[in-house]
């Protein structure tokens, strides 16, 4: 037994140990993300029955079986229901039609219900507002005339959805990019008319100029108007009426809908079609019903677009910083201070960054920025309020001590023998710092820049009080000059399943989307981590064989 | 049995006979000249009251027992000391007439014409041709056509050509410790520097090896001046002109090889070299 002890068994055991429970805690977390967030997207059955209500009435129910779940008797009773043994069973129904009936989810027992039936006929419609429908379609008609109904109506209906969501697309584009554009040039023309009275060089043919520009960039959108009201007129063309499920008969307009499908008749492969289709719809989407539907591209926008400003802003500071501290700052008591405080810096709650982003950034230099180079644009803010530009500024703050300890301990790391190689060809310490010890330290700059990501990108207390929204109205890279719009708003992955999960109106509704942003989350860091880990590990290549000598 | 005999004893004695016309200091060209030098570390006093003179285009060896100050002696000709945070440097040192340690001089230029060698070879991470290339493109040498002519007569010059005329662009670390003690040295003269320092540079290698820098140094010497600090009497003796024997941080004797050999002038030389105390 002694033996063992002695061999080194007992720790490789314990270290192999310790590893595997980190991996399967891991995964484990992995897996509940996912199952329980990427659940979202599979189409499932509509269940339909009769219902045995509290008072004895019978009512029909049609919707999704969302969860099930055990509840003791003794509570049910206490409410008013009949009981039967010790546990019973209930399901949390989805029912949709929330403009209809008031709420969308509701629990219903087990046990009550009877006539357990699966209609292939059953559709569910995904609708821009008001979240889902479900119900039987009984007609389709166009212009208020009835042209299809009973067996045809439902091809008819998804002829006519085609066309409808394409008109739609065509619509959204001209409001978002054209009339968008004409938008933004009518602004930064009245900027540069304010800024022209302000500096008192509004000459008569300077305003003849701005207003023949504004008249020009209205006329474009007269046309532009008229084009909409038309394919407005035209997307208002149809509409189904189908019958819910107390037996009421609904028209709605085409215009409305996202979807119309029937999952009970779907077989596995459409299944399969259905499931990427909007796992696809979910990454490429902008949100829809304050953030519970719809997708979210915007956020894995701006998160990667913030992450990206961060290391940019965060790399050379780091390493400029921890190339001072190790190279040229003389080793004595105040250097050991100064890194003390650089360490300290790393312990900071993220919430102070935050507050100290919002005073120092957004109101101190925002503040000057504005009544410096944006005057005419008072009292609205240009820089002066949350922006992107401040949040990876605050994330850089946050972030830096790492990337400076991990360069300075690769700098360390280089022999002294390089250096010295170096300076006796007659190079000076910049040259050599510059041409072999910096380029030798890169694997360990990449580590810290890894490091550096994987903290901010899962930072969101800071976050709130700089940069992110709940919903922005435009991306902060798009078409228009210049291109990049660093004072713009947000919105971010991390805050948005806060929001989903906490701030929404319809927290069942909400619940799955926030296990698939979060495993979006982690899947978006995942990825930026293995790129970086890929250049450290091309950029270690390179330098190999010299840690051996 | 005699003392010649005994001092001649393990050495080859064709290479002392090789250099007959007696070398004198009094025809050579000064290269380096080294007035009252002392150096300390701290307080300590590691090098005490150094003259001499270093003859151009010659090899001059520093032979003495460890810790006497023979490299920190070599370090001082390109102010590789300036490294060390405690060394203090009096005295001076004249590198053609022009004190290396007056404050004016750019210490870079300094050690762009004062090269070095040291004892373990330290090629860059990079390819051999950029390990050769690197002191040009520090010069601001970029043309492709230049490199190219320059780094190849470098490693002729190092005999390396003809070992890596084909894996130029080969990771310099996987050679074997001879080579990149040659890529080293092709490296130090690519700059066409006129005084080598090597210290000790085949004390980290294999004897095959050692004979072939020793040839090196051997056709190098036409064209650099080169000192050379070696614990290896033997080496020293075989590839220098001028040998300086060193003690405790002074210079005992100073003289050309042959004769300090066979007819040292202090007793204490004689003592090192008969391998009386080591």
């Amino acid at each position: 037994m002694k033996n063992w002890w002695k061999s080194g068994d007992p720790l490789i055991w314990l270290t192999g140990a310790a590893v595997t429970i980190s991996i399967v805690v891991v995964a484990g977390l992995l897996l509940l993300i996912a199952s329980r967030g990427l659940g979202h997207f599979w189409p499932a059955s509509i269940v339909e029955a009769e219902y045995v209500e509290k008072n004895g009435s019978t009512i029909r129910v049609i919707g999704e079986i969302r969860e099930t779940e055990q509840v003791p008797s003794s509570q049910l009773k206490d409410a008013g229901y009949e009981v039967k043994g010790e546990w019973m069973e209930r399901h949390l129904l989805k029912t949709g039609n929330r403009d209809l009936l008031g709420l969308d989810f509701r629990w219903v027992l087990k046990d009550s219900m009877q006539n357990v039936r699966y209609p292939e006929k059953l559709m569910a419609v995904e609708r821009r507002e008001w979240g889902n429908f479900y119900g039987y379609l009984k007609l389709i008609k166009e212009n208020g005339k009835v042209i299809a109904q009973g067996e045809q109506a439902w091809d008819v209906l998804q002829a006519r959805l085609e066309r409808t969501l394409s008109i739609h697309d065509t619509i959204r584009q001209i409001e978002k990019h054209d009339i968008g554009k004409i938008n933004y040039g009518l602004e930064k023309l009245r900027l540069h008319q304010r800024r022209l009275e302000l500096d008192e060089e509004l000459t008569a043919e300077k305003l003849a100029e701005i207003t023949a520009d504004k008249a020009e960039f209205e006329a474009q959108y007269a046309v532009l108007n008229k084009d909409l009201a038309k394919l407005y007129k035209e997307i208002q063309r149809d509409s189904l009426v189908a019958q819910i499920m107390d037996d009421r008969e609904i028209e709605i307009p085409l215009a409305k809908i996202v979807h119309a499908y029937r999952p009970n008749s779907l077989n596995m492969g459409q299944k399969m079609q259905f499931y990427f289709a909007k796992a696809w719809e979910f990454m490429t989407d902008e949100p829809r019903e304050a953030n519970t539907e719809g997708g979210i591209f915007p956020a894995i926008f701006g998160t990667v677009i913030m992450v990206f400003i961060m290391s940019i802003i965060v790399t050379p500071f780091g390493v400029i910083a921890a190339v001072y501290l190790r190279e040229y700052a003389k080793q004595g008591f105040l250097t050991r201070v100064i890194r003390i405080a650089v360490n300290n810096l790393a312990g900071v709650p993220s919430i102070v960054y935050g507050v100290f982003g919002l005073g120092f950034f957004v109101y101190f230099l925002g503040g000057s920025i504005d009544q410096l180079f944006y005057p005419e644009a008072l009292p609205a803010p240009t820089f002066g309020t949350s922006g992107v530009l401040w949040a990876s500024l605050t994330l850089a703050i946050l972030t830096v001590p790492v990337v400076i300890v991990s360069t300075e301990e690769g700098l360390s790391r280089i022999p002294k023998s390089i250096r010295e190689g170096s300076l006796a060809l007659g190079a000076t310490k910049a040259e050599t710092l510059w041409r072999t010890v910096l380029p030798m330290a890169s694997p360990a700059m990449m580590t810290g820049l890894i490091l550096a990501i994987a903290r901010a990108a899962g930072e969101v207390a800071p976050l709130m009080l700089v940069g992110v929204v709940k919903l922005a109205p435009s991306l902060v890279i798009d078409f228009n000059a210049p291109f990049m719009h660093l004072e713009r708003k947000f919105m971010h992955l991390g805050f948005h399943i806060y929001d989903v999960g906490f701030q929404s109106p319809n927290v069942e509704a909400a619940r799955p989307l926030v296990y698939a942003t979060s495993f979006l989350l982690v899947a978006v860091i995942v990825l930026l981590n293995l790129a970086a880990i890929w250049i450290r590990n091309h950029l270690r290549e390179k330098y190999k064989g010299l840690e051996t000598s | 049995m005699s003392e010649t005999n005994v001092l001649t004893h393990g050495m080859n004695v064709a290479a002392l006979g090789r250099n007959e016309a007696a070398l004198s200091l009094e025809n050579e060209d000064i290269c380096l000249e080294v007035k009252d030098l002392d150096l300390y570390y701290g307080t300590k006093k590691a090098l005490n009251g150094i003259n001499m003179c270093i003859p151009r285009k010659r090899v001059t060896a520093y032979i003495g027992p460890s810790g006497c100050g023979k490299s920190t002696l070599l370090r001082c000709f390109n102010r590789m000391n300036d490294l060390v945070d405690e060394a203090r440097v009096e005295g001076g040192i004249y590198l053609d007439e022009e004190n290396i340690y007056d404050p004016a001089v750019n210490v870079a230029d300094l050690r762009r014409r004062v090269g070095m060698v040291f004892q373990k070879p330290n090629p860059f991470p990079k390819s051999i041709y950029e390990n050769v290339a690197y002191g040009l493109r520090l010069q601001g040498i970029n043309s492709r056509r230049v490199l190219d002519e320059v780094v190849e007569r470098s490693l002729r010059g190092a005999a390396l050509w003809d070992e890596v005329k084909d894996r130029l662009h080969d990771n310099a670390l996987g050679m074997s410790g001879g080579q990149q003690q040659r890529l080293v040295i092709a490296r130090a003269i690519a700059i066409e520097p006129e005084v080598l320092l090597l210290d000790e540079p085949a004390s980290a290698l294999d004897p095959i090896s050692t004979l072939k820098i020793e040839e090196l140094i051997n056709e190098l010497k036409s064209k650099y001046t080169i000192v050379i600090v070696t614990h290896n009497m033997q080496q020293a003796a075989r590839v220098s002109d001028y040998t300086a024997f060193m003690y405790l941080g002074e210079l005992i004797e100073f003289g050309d090889t042959s004769t300090l050999f066979t007819n040292p002038v202090e007793k204490q030389t004689e003592d090192y070299i008969t391998g009386r105390y080591g």
